[in-house]
């Protein structure tokens, strides 16, 4: 039992990661209509920018308390959100919105993303190398909680830092005119243009909006686990996407009720199944969610 | 592209010539195969599989199985049958088959792009399966020694066995071409196109879409475990790392850049994509060095570069889709006409 415990804190923390990375992605899915299968690869570039400054520029700064890494965190996470985000506007105006302006359907603009995705995978690699990497080296202790359960600094920050980021979509969707706009494009793009929403300023918005919270994600995906190139697009994919149709697509709270789900479940099933088959999870849920209920749990907007 | 392409056949010629170009060309059919399974899918009926590599591989496993010995010892695999080569790759296309139900049926009912998330699924997870599932296909050690077909017949009459087996992929490729193209040329291949331009319209003429859909997916599957099969006995080993997902990506570029809708294309593009693709390690020592050694990873950004462009400025591809009416009439006959007249364009519309 404990052990079962045990692992559910593991996934709560893996969930949040997840859930956090799937709000941004069920963001552009809702409002920009189409499924961003690059979205995994941005998860990685926020995490590889953010070691840019504190690897490559050596701006590691003091210890902060507890935790594993230092005040050098902050600087490299704004460079990280910065630079996603950038990213994000950027293939939008050059690959995205090219497209959607002939009228692509959305399955092509699925199939661009992917040749989006596979671009930045190929210069991450070329940039940062095959190997992986970590933000810091060292053992940190890891604080008891109850019983045997053990969690270190760095994963209660995970968590805390996924709640505060939720709190702040929710204050910046529902109660800031921009929150509004968006809501309504994801909800009819057409009836929103027509009541004079400015949509195209809505779309590059929800794009900065993704990119921060992938960038964010993807720090902690690092924090928790390692960099490696192909980190995002062969871990978090699959789960995000679970993640996404579970909660019904373009509602952010049940993308990260799904991440938390996914998450648990996948961490939990270790006690019964080889770790070899836990990718297996996201997909059976997802699965199940499309067979029963496609429209998700919590309803979606398209 | 355009910059390597003249440069490329006496590049070839002198990095292996002969021997290379056979083993390419071989490659490039078997690639072509699968280009045209997709083109079935995506081409004609616009369903997204970004699964390919699942279908590929879970043919070659099962051609393997039932052909193999059975497993000697450290070996551990289900089957080991030693059927003949031709059964094998009967059994490819069946498990293909199943593949596709399995996938196709809860998914292709729902939103299209659901099952690009679900295809996209089961290739990762099909493949951490044969990593991990013990006594299955011999995880990660692989599947070696798998019969190849006419050996002995090819050196009994003295012939090089390259040669042989580029023979047999070809004619393979001959036959799917000829059967997905008669199949595409068909009424059947009609409905396909009318559901890919627009579902309701197929449905209100009394079209049962949800079947064509999946009758279509599992043809396009059949033909990319038949591609697996011949793959596997090609190369005479299998292993869980070589059906990484970028292969299924290999594939969407040979048929975005070839022609979506033209079976021409799907093999041209196969052809075109698979002379950058294997040729472009030829040529990494005549690139300088900060791009030399990282000549892998600077393919594979070509290869997302190059879907991208083609989707911005060429998204017919290089051979785009011939509007046929019937086969009885001539291909081009309405060339003339554009393909989809603007709704607003039409007298009356």
């Amino acid at each position: 039992m404990t052990e079962i415990l045990h692992l559910a804190v593991i996934g709560v923390i893996v969930g949040s990661i997840i859930g956090l990375g799937a709000m941004g992605l069920t963001l552009t899915y809702g409002i920009l209509r189409f499924a961003n299968f690059a979205h995994a690869d941005l998860m990685t570039l926020g995490m590889y920018l953010a070691f840019f400054v504190v690897g490559d520029l050596g701006l590691r700064g003091a210890t902060i308390g507890p935790l594993s890494f230092g005040w050098g965190m902050i600087p490299a996470a704004l460079v990280a959100i910065a630079g996603v985000a950038l990213f994000a506007v950027a293939s939008d105006r050059v690959v995205f919105r090219p497209l959607r302006e002939r009228g692509s359907g959305f399955l092509t603009l699925a199939v661009a993303s992917l040749g989006v995705g596979i671009m930045l995978r190929a210069a991450i690699q070329m940039i940062w190398g095959p190997a992986q990497r970590r933000y810091t080296t060292g053992i940190h202790e890891a604080w008891t909680i109850v019983g045997d359960i053990k969690i270190k600094p760095d994963q209660l920050l995970i968590v805390a830092l996924t709640a505060a980021s939720a709190l702040l979509l929710y204050v910046l969707l529902h109660r800031t005119r921009l929150g509004t706009a968006m809501r309504a494009t994801s909800d009819n793009p057409q009836l929103a243009e027509a009541s004079g929403i400015d949509t195209e300023r809505i779309r590059q918005a929800t794009w900065v909006l993704a990119g921060g919270l992938i960038a964010v994600a993807g720090i902690m995906f690092a924090l928790q686990s390692q960099l490696r190139f192909n980190a995002g697009f062969e871990f978090m994919l699959l789960p995000m996407f679970a993640a996404v149709i579970v909660g019904g697509i373009g509602n952010p709270w049940g993308a990260l009720a799904g991440g938390l789900l996914v998450g648990v479940s996948q961490e939990v099933s270790t006690e019964w199944i080889d770790t070899g088959f836990k990718p297996a999870v996201p997909f059976v849920i997802l699965i199940a969610t499309l067979i029963v209920r496609p429209r998700g749990l919590f309803g979606s907007t398209i | 592209m355009e910059i390597y392409a003249p440069e490329l056949p006496a590049l070839i010629a002198l990095a292996g010539g002969l021997n290379w170009t056979v083993g390419f060309l071989t490659t490039v059919a078997i690639l072509a195969i699968l280009a045209l399974g997709l083109n079935i899918q995506w081409g004609y009926a616009g369903t997204i599989n970004f699964g390919v590599v699942a279908f590929f591989m879970v043919g070659a496993y099962t051609s393997a199985v039932l052909t193999l010995d059975p497993p000697r010892e450290f070996e551990s695999y289900v089957g080991g049958f030693e059927l003949p080569v031709p059964v094998g790759w009967l059994g490819a296309m069946l498990a293909g088959a199943l593949l596709a139900l399995a996938v196709g049926l809860p998914t292709l009912r729902l939103r299209d792009d659901f099952l690009a998330i679900a295809t996209i699924g089961i290739a990762t997870i099909l493949r951490s399966i044969a990593n991990t599932q013990e006594g299955l296909v011999n995880r990660a050690r692989g599947l070696n020694g798998i019969p190849r077909p006419l050996q002995d017949q090819a050196a009994d009459a003295g012939l090089d066995y390259d040669w042989v087996l580029l023979a047999l992929a070809v004619l393979a490729l001959l036959a799917v071409y000829v059967v997905v193209h008669r199949a595409t040329a068909s009424p059947w291949g009609r409905v396909l196109r009318s559901i890919r331009e627009n579902e309701e319209t197929a449905r209100s003429v009394g079209k049962w879409t949800a079947r064509y859909r999946v009758q279509s997916f599992v043809l396009g599957g059949v033909v990319m475990a038949l591609a697996g099969a011949i793959w596997a006995h090609r190369s005479g080993t299998v292993a869980p790392d070589a059906f990484d997902n970028f292969f299924t990506f290999l594939v969407w570029t040979m048929l975005i850049v070839g022609g979506s809708g033209n079976n021409r294309g799907a093999v041209l593009g196969a052809l075109a994509v698979g002379l950058v693709w294997f040729g472009i390690p030829l040529i990494q020592e005549d690139l300088p060095d900060a791009l030399g050694t990282r000549v892998f990873q600077l393919r594979q950004m070509l290869i997302g570069l190059v879907i991208v462009t083609f989707l911005l400025l060429r998204p017919q591809g290089l051979l785009p889709e011939e509007k046929t009416v019937s086969r009885h009439l001539r291909p081009g006959a309405g060339r003339r006409t554009p393909w989809r007249l603007p709704a607003r364009g039409r007298p009356g519309g």
